[in-house]
């Protein structure tokens, strides 16, 4: 075991290809200067450089813009949300609620679990496509690959409102035929025709979206993470604003013990 | 510059790799050469925390006390929180995220348990200094966390002190070494009386903290580390379980308080 450890050159020192503050007090952001050429852009077009290392054209920085507004629910039952709002009504801090909720938004079922699957499996059965293979074909593998089509079915709720006003803001602003986007609606169609109850859900449509943007996944679900924070805030202040311990409060008896019956230890 | 300085941990480089550890010292005990299999999880808590080896009293209470905390309850909001990763497939750190962002707080969190140690360092054992700390609160400084609501270590809904309160504090002030849980056993009545509020299980956990001769901000940590087991378990019960899981009712109140935000004045 004598090969060259690579940490021993990095030992006391932090190499940065993405920037950070220079001894002139210039500030780097991939290779632009923060407060000259970078001044007062969007937010979103810098958090979306920050991650891609190139810049958006508007258009699409207006439909990026939607993909967050539109999952924007300030509702305290959604299960990420609800812990945002159980921090408020706990009397815990905003900031800790709110990086907590985030946290639990990279869920399997919805979130960032769900849409890391989907932009992967587009971009590769769009390329599958491009290369003869069957819309079947693509199905089948991701099926063996991960037991389920990632953006497709809801666990609460069939259908999915967002789903409408998103390509309404995508198809005025020319986005809205997409070979990845076209696919999502392709295999919805597909599983419509079948009578599942497997219709497209916003983590597919904005994940056919992140495609056609030329995100990978990871990349991707780095975009994402803030998209479900502009509902968070709310429902924490709304339960700050309540009584404390009021949000959700469970009574025993609705606990329903399922285990052993009483026994010494 | 890039030193760190530690007084509870030191490791001893293999000869020819700087960074595999030949043997590691917390406090000066060869960890891995001595504690484990010897120490218990508690008294390895209090070497770090304490920086001495505890007596075998105090490795108890902290044992027990551990017991008596690890599991809140699925009724909790911090164990509902992790339920709430568990139920939609979050990572397993979400989980135990979410529940050390909703058990920090200062109803039945970290944060009231550090206050109840403060008030038990400004009170002592003495029911007059309590009654006077309840009746008028210290004025707090502007800063991340919301205003307490309540007298810290009682409950603030509380009608009656809940059987599993008076079980947790009766057993604790049994293995007790310390003064503060067999006074608080002692003279419950009169300090809820003093707060108008029945004592919580922070107020419990407060005073064996106390008794263990650890300060606000260790004990907050610990408590914050203790009852992470439970929202584990519970987290993992309810993986992907969410169509047996709770979405409750919802009531839009469009002409509530919420539409006029209250003006911020400073104190």
């Amino acid at each position: 075991m004598s090969r060259p450890d690579p940490r021993t050159e990095h030992i006391g020192r932090v190499r940065s290809r993405v920037g950070g503050l220079r001894a002139d007090r210039r500030v780097r952001y991939r290779g632009r200067d923060l407060h000259a050429e970078l001044k007062g852009v969007d937010w979103l077009d810098l958090y979306a450089f920050g991650i891609t290392g190139r810049r958006f054209p508007a258009p699409q920085l207006r439909l990026m813009h939607a993909l967050w507004v539109h999952t924007s629910y300030p509702d305290a039952r959604i299960w990420n949300n609800r812990v945002a709002a159980l921090a408020g009504s706990s009397r815990s801090n905003g900031n800790l609620g709110m990086a907590a909720a985030l946290a639990v938004s990279e869920a399997h079922i919805y979130g960032r679990g769900n849409e890391v699957q989907a932009v992967a499996f587009f971009i590769r059965a769009r390329r599958s496509l491009d290369h003869g293979a069957t819309l079947e074909d693509c199905l089948g593998e991701e099926m063996q690959r991960h037991g389920r089509i990632a953006g497709y079915g809801r666990p609460l709720l069939e259908g999915d409102e967002r789903i409408a006003p998103t390509m309404a803001v995508a198809a005025s602003l020319g986005l809205d035929q997409g070979r990845h986007v076209q696919l999502a609606f392709d295999i919805d169609r597909q599983f419509a025709g079948l009578g599942k109850p497997l219709r497209m859900n916003y983590g597919g449509l904005v994940s056919a979206f992140g495609a056609d943007l030329g995100f990978s996944p990871e990349q991707f679900a780095l975009f994402m993470f803030p998209s479900f924070l502009a509902g968070m805030p709310p429902v924490y202040l709304d339960a700050r604003s309540r009584p404390e311990g009021t949000l959700l409060p469970v009574p025993c008896e609705t606990v329903l013990y399922e285990g052993p019956p009483p026994r010494a230890w | 510059m890039s030193a760190i300085h530690t007084t509870l941990w030191h490791e001893e480089p293999e000869p020819g790799d700087a960074f595999a550890a030949r043997r590691a010292h917390c406090r000066g005990y060869d960890v891995y050469g001595e504690l484990v299999g010897r120490a218990t999880w508690a008294e390895m808590l209090l070497l770090l925390w304490r920086g001495e080896r505890p007596s075998p009293g105090d490795a108890r209470l902290l044992e027990a006390l551990a017991v008596a905390l690890a599991n809140p309850g699925p009724r909790d909001p911090s164990v509902h929180a992790a339920m709430c990763g568990g139920v939609g497939g979050s990572p397993a750190a979400a989980s135990l995220m979410a529940a050390l962002g909703v058990g920090a707080g200062r109803l039945g969190g970290g944060q009231e348990v550090a206050l109840a140690l403060q008030a038990w360092q400004s009170c002592g054992l003495d029911v007059s200094a309590w009654r006077r700390a309840t009746a008028q609160p210290a004025p707090e400084h502007a800063g991340i966390w919301p205003k307490a609501e309540h007298a810290p270590g009682f409950d603030p809904h509380g009608r009656q002190c809940a059987g599993t309160v008076r079980q947790a504090l009766a057993a604790l002030a049994a293995l007790s070494t310390g003064s503060h849980l067999p006074w608080l056993l002692a003279e419950r009545d009169a300090l809820e009386e003093a707060a108008g509020l029945p004592l919580s299980m922070t107020g419990v956990a407060a005073a064996a903290l106390a008794d263990l001769r650890l300060s606000p901000e260790q004990g907050e940590m610990l408590w914050l580390l203790l009852r992470l087991p439970g929202a584990a378990a519970h987290a993992l019960e309810q993986h992907l379980a969410f169509k047996r899981f709770p979405f409750f009712e919802h009531e839009i109140e469009e002409h509530g308080a919420m539409e006029t935000e209250p003006v911020y004045v400073p104190a």
